[in-house]
C-alpha cells in the first residue's frame, strides 16, 4: 500500500478531503474502487467517532396508536425509541454475549437460582434523580405483576422474590435459569424511576438521549443527554426518527439524502439499492424465521407421516432464492439457527419428492391438504405458498392454498386454523424460544406440540451451567422438534438495513435490525 | 327572499338527515365486523375475567341501539369518545390530523381550481385548435395514470435525481409556513395533476354548452373580444355545473388522498384511519367515517346552495 494513499485516506477520514475526490485520487494512484473504499472505511473507524450533528433515521413500524409505555412496545419504531431514552440492567453484546449496562457487574449462585446485580454508581435519570436498585426492583415488579400487559411478562415467570441491599439488586427464581441475564436484556425492561409505576409513559430514563418531541407514527426527536455516563454511545447531538412505513418512500428518503439510515429494505430491491452510489446495504443474519405451521394434534396433521411428507416436499433453497432474494439462509425445521449462543449444526433436511411421496402414502391421507396464507403473515407468503404447492405437486401431494385477508389474520387464522403461514422474530436464547412456542404449556404453542421428553430436557438445560452439556441437550431438542413437531421452517430471514455515506461506524451485530437498534447511538455523522 | 330561504333551509335539513342516516350505517357497519371487540383488544393471552371486565367497561353488554344513542349523544356534545388502543381522547388527536389534511387539500385546491378553470377558458377560446388539444391531452394523460405512479415518478426526478424537493412530506409544528409549503410541494403537485382534468373538462363542456345560445351571438355581434365574451357572458351562466364538479373534487382531496399520504408519509387523516383500522380501534374508525361523510355532505350542500344563488330563475321566482 502506498504511503500517499494512506495519507489521503487519513485526510479523508478527518473530513479534510471529500469522499469523491479521495476516490478519484486513489484511482489515479492505481487503487481499485473496492480497495480504496475499504481503506477509507478503516481509516474512518481508526479516526474515531465525530461528535455532534443531526442524525436522521427513516424507520418502519411506527403507528399513531403507539404508547410510550415500555411494556407496550411492539414494533421496530417503539423499540428504537426505548433504546434512545432508556437503559436496561444488562444488554446483548455485539457478538451475542451479555454486557453490563446499568449494572456494573452481576453474579449467580452455584445453583443459578439467586442472581445479584451491582448498580453502576453515579448514574442519573434525565430528571436529575439517581438510578437505584429500588428502581430496578420496581421496574421488574411492574412488568411481572398480575395486572401487567407488558410484552416482557412471559420472560419474567418464575421469580420468587426480589430484594435490594444498598446498591445491589437480588433476584431469586423458583427453578434454576442460567439464561436470566439474557431475559433481563429484553428491550422492554428499561429502568424507570420507581419502575414507571407513577407514570409509565413519562419517557424519563437514564439513556444517552432525552425525548424532545413525540408524535406517534410521525416523528420523534431526541437530544443528547448532557450528563450521560458512557462516552461510547450517542455521538450525534440530535437524533430524529422519521416514521416511514411505505417501503418505496423509505428507500427514496435515503436516496434523496433526507435520512442517513433506514431499516427493513425489501429483499426484492436490496441488491438494486446496494448498486446506487452513496448508499451501503447491510444484510445481517437474524434469528427471525418464516414458517408453515401445522397443529400436530389436529387431523390430518396428527399423523407423523403426513407431517414428514410435507417437510420433505418443500424446497428450502428455492425459497431463500425466490422469496428472500438470497437475503437469508435455509431453515432446518427447528426454530434455532446460528444466531443463538449455543447452536450446533445438525444434518440438513432437503427437498426429496421420493421420500415425501413415501411418507404421504404411509400416512394413508386421501385428497388434498388446505394451507392458509396472507400477505402479512410474512413478506411474500402467498408466493411462498405457491412455490410449496408446486414442489409438493411433484411428490404427488395436492396443496390447496387459501388466501386470507390481512385484517384479523392473527386473531382468526394464526393459532386457530391447523395449517397456515406465519413468522417468528426469534428470541435471545434457545431456552426463551422453546419456552415461548414449543413447551407443552407455552403461551403461543402454535404447532400444538406436546412432548414430555422435550419438556423435561428444557428444564434440565435451564439448570445446567456446563455449556458443553447444554449445547448437546439443545441440539437433541432441535432434532425432536424437527422430526416430531408441526413446524416447517424453510428459511431464516436477514435484517436488511441501508446507510448513506453521511454516517460511519457500522458494525455487524446480533439481535434486531439497525445493529440491534444501536446504529443511531453508535454511528456518527461525517457530512 | 322567502322562497330562497325555504329552499336553503330544506337543503340544510336534508343534509342533517343524511348525516344521521350515515351515522346509522357507520355504526351498524362496525357492529357487523367479525370477531369480538374485547378479544381483539386484549389479544391471544386474554383471560376470561379480563375479557368480561373489558366488555363491561366498553358497555358491550348493552343492546346495540342503546349504545348507538349513547354514541350519538356524545357526538352531539362534541365528544368523539376514547381511542381503545392508547386510551386517549379522540377529539384532539383527530383535530391535528384533520388540520394537516385540510392544509394539504386546501393548498392543492388553491393551485388546482383556478388553474383548471383558467385552462378550461383557454381551451374554449382556442377550441379544436392546438392549445385546446394540448391542454385536453395533457390533463387526460395525468388523470389516467394512477396517483401512486405519478408520485413515484415525481419522487424519482425531483427528490432523488435533482434534489429540489423532499420526498418525505412530514410536517410538524416547529416548521415555518414556507418550510411546510416546501415539504408538501410534491404531494400537492400529484393531487393537482389528478384533479385537474375533471374540473378543466367540465368547465370547457359547460361553457361550450352556453356558447351555443343566442345571447352569445349577440355579444359577439356587439364586437366584444372572444375572451371577454367567454369570461363575462358565458362563464357566469355555467357556474353551477362547474361548482358542482369543483366541490366533488375538493371532497376527493380531503377524503381520497390515503394513497398520496402513504407515499409521501404525510401525517393526515388517511394514515391515521389506516393505523386504527388495523388495530380494530372502532371508536376512531367511526369518528373518522363520520367526519369524512360530513365533509362530503357539507361540500355538496355548498355546491347546491351556490347553484341556487347563481341561478336568477331560482333567485327571483315569478
Amino acid at each position: 500500500m502506498s504511503n500517499e494513499l494512506k495519507y489521503l485516506s487519513e485526510r479523508a477520514a478527518r473530513g479534510l478531503l471529500n469522499r469523491r475526490s479521495f476516490m478519484g485520487r486513489a484511482a489515479a494512484l492505481g487503487a481499485t474502487t473496492t480497495f480504496a473504499g475499504t481503506m477509507l472505511a478503516s481509516a474512518v473507524m481508526a479516526a474515531g467517532p465525530v461528535k455532534g450533528g443531526t442524525l436522521r433515521v427513516g424507520i418502519q413500524g411506527g403507528s399513531s396508536t403507539d404508547s410510550l409505555d415500555p411494556g407496550l412496545s411492539t414494533n421496530a419504531t417503539s423499540t428504537q425509541i426505548l433504546r434512545m431514552w432508556g437503559e436496561p440492567l444488562v444488554e446483548l453484546a455485539e457478538d451475542g454475549g451479555i454486557d453490563p449496562r446499568l449494572a456494573s457487574e452481576y453474579e449467580a449462585s452455584a445453583d443459578a437460582k439467586t442472581w445479584t446485580f451491582k448498580m453502576r454508581s453515579g448514574v442519573t435519570y434525565s430528571n436529575g434523580k439517581s438510578v437505584t436498585a429500588e428502581d430496578v426492583k420496581a421496574t421488574i415488579e411492574r412488568h411481572a405483576g398480575e395486572e401487567s400487559k407488558s410484552g416482557a411478562l412471559g420472560l419474567l415467570r418464575g421469580i420468587v422474590s426480589m430484594s435490594t441491599d444498598g446498591d445491589r439488586f437480588i433476584l431469586e427464581l423458583d427453578t434454576p435459569n442460567a439464561d436470566l441475564p439474557y431475559l433481563l436484556a429484553d428491550y422492554h425492561l428499561v429502568i424507570q424511576p420507581n419502575g414507571g409505576k407513577d407514570d409509565p409513559t413519562a419517557a424519563i430514563g437514564s439513556g444517552p438521549y432525552i425525548l424532545k418531541s413525540h408524535e406517534p407514527g410521525v416523528r420523534h426527536v431526541f437530544e443528547k443527554n448532557p450528563n450521560y455516563w458512557n462516552d461510547d454511545l450517542g455521538h450525534a447531538e440530535t437524533v430524529e426518527l422519521l416514521v416511514i412505513n411505505d417501503d418505496t418512500a423509505r428507500v427514496a428518503a435515503l436516496q434523496s439524502g433526507q435520512v442517513h439510515m433506514v431499516n427493513r429494505v425489501p429483499p426484492k430491491v436490496a441488491s438494486l439499492v446496494g448498486r446506487m452510489g452513496g448508499v451501503k446495504v447491510h444484510s445481517t443474519p437474524s434469528a427471525g424465521h418464516y414458517v408453515f405451521i401445522m397443529h400436530a394434534d389436529t387431523a390430518p396433521f396428527d399423523n407423523k407421516d403426513l407431517r414428514l411428507a410435507l417437510k420433505y416436499a418443500i424446497n428450502r433453497e428455492e425459497m431463500v432464492e425466490k422469496i428472500l432474494f438470497g437475503n437469508g439462509t435455509a431453515g432446518n425445521d427447528s426454530p434455532i439457527n446460528a444466531s443463538y449462543p449455543l447452536f450446533t449444526e445438525r444434518e440438513q433436511r432437503t427437498y426429496d419428492p421420493e421420500k415425501a411421496a413415501f411418507h404421504f402414502k404411509a400416512s394413508g391421507h386421501d385428497g388434498s391438504v388446505l394451507l392458509r396464507t396472507s400477505d402479512n403473515s410474512f413478506p411474500g407468503a402467498p408466493d411462498a405458498a405457491q412455490l410449496f404447492q408446486q414442489s409438493a405437486a411433484a411428490a404427488g401431494i395436492t396443496l390447496d392454498v387459501k388466501r386470507e385477508p390481512n385484517d384479523g389474520y392473527w386473531s382468526e387464522v394464526w393459532n386457530k386454523q391447523p395449517f397456515c403461514t406465519s413468522y417468528w422474530g426469534g428470541r435471545p436464547t434457545q431456552d426463551a424460544m422453546f419456552s415461548t412456542a414449543y413447551l407443552s404449556s407455552a403461551d403461543w404453542n402454535d404447532t400444538r406440540f406436546f412432548n414430555d421428553g422435550f419438556d423435561k430436557m428444557l428444564l434440565a438445560a435451564r439448570a445446567e451451567l456446563d455449556e458443553g452439556k447444554r449445547k448437546a441437550i439443545y441440539s437433541d431438542m432441535s432434532t425432536i422438534v424437527s422430526d416430531e413437531g408441526g413446524l416447517i421452517c424453510p428459511m431464516f430471514n436477514n435484517f436488511i438495513d441501508a446507510v448513506s455515506e453521511g454516517v460511519e461506524g457500522w458494525r455487524t451485530t446480533k439481535g434486531f435490525d439497525l445493529m440491534n437498534n444501536y446504529a443511531p447511538l453508535k454511528m456518527w455523522v461525517t457530512a | 327572499m322567502g322562497p330562497m330561504l325555504k329552499l336553503l333551509s330544506q337543503r340544510i335539513a336534508l343534509g342533517i338527515l343524511l348525516l344521521l342516516a350515515v351515522s346509522v350505517v357507520i355504526f351498524s357497519g362496525t357492529e357487523m365486523l367479525p370477531g369480538d371487540l374485547a378479544q381483539s383488544i386484549l389479544g391471544q393471552s386474554a383471560t376470561p375475567e379480563a375479557l368480561a371486565n373489558l366488555r363491561a367497561d366498553l358497555g358491550l353488554n348493552e343492546p346495540a341501539y342503546v349504545r348507538y344513542f349513547e354514541w350519538l349523544g356524545g357526538l352531539l356534545q362534541g365528544d368523539l369518545g376514547t381511542a381503545l388502543s392508547n386510551g386517549q381522547a379522540i377529539g384532539p388527536q383527530i383535530g391535528k390530523r384533520l388540520g394537516n389534511t385540510l392544509f394539504l387539500a386546501s393548498t392543492a385546491a388553491v393551485v388546482a381550481v383556478p388553474l383548471a378553470i383558467f385552462l378550461g377558458l383557454v381551451a374554449v377560446r382556442f377550441r379544436n385548435r392546438w392549445p385546446d388539444k394540448l391542454i385536453s391531452g395533457a390533463t387526460l394523460a395525468s388523470i389516467s395514470l394512477p396517483e401512486f405512479f405519478i408520485g413515484y415518478v415525481l419522487i424519482y426526478f425531483f427528490a432523488v435525481k435533482w434534489r429540489l424537493f423532499p420526498s418525505v412530506a412530514t410536517v410538524y409544528d416547529s416548521m415555518s409556513f414556507l418550510e411546510k409549503l416546501n415539504a408538501i410541494a410534491l404531494p400537492v403537485t400529484v393531487l393537482t395533476l389528478v384533479v385537474l382534468a375533471h374540473m378543466m373538462r367540465m368547465t370547457r363542456a359547460a361553457i361550450l354548452n352556453v356558447m351555443q345560445s343566442a345571447y352569445i351571438e349577440t355579444a359577439e355581434l356587439k364586437g366584444l373580444s372572444a375572451f371577454k365574451v367567454i369570461a363575462r357572458h358565458a362563464f357566469p351562466n355555467s357556474i353551477s355545473p362547474i361548482v358542482n364538479v369543483v366541490m366533488l373534487n375538493l371532497a376527493y382531496l380531503v377524503v381520497g388522498v390515503v394513497v398520496v399520504e402513504v407515499i409521501f408519509v404525510y401525517p393526515g387523516m388517511g394514515q391515521y384511519l389506516v393505523d386504527h383500522v388495523s388495530k380494530r380501534d372502532v371508536p376512531v374508525v367511526q369518528a373518522c367515517g363520520l367526519i369524512f361523510a360530513a365533509v362530503y355532505v357539507v361540500l355538496n350542500l355548498i355546491a347546491d346552495i351556490v347553484a341556487i344563488l347563481s341561478n336568477p330563475r331560482l333567485r327571483h321566482p315569478k
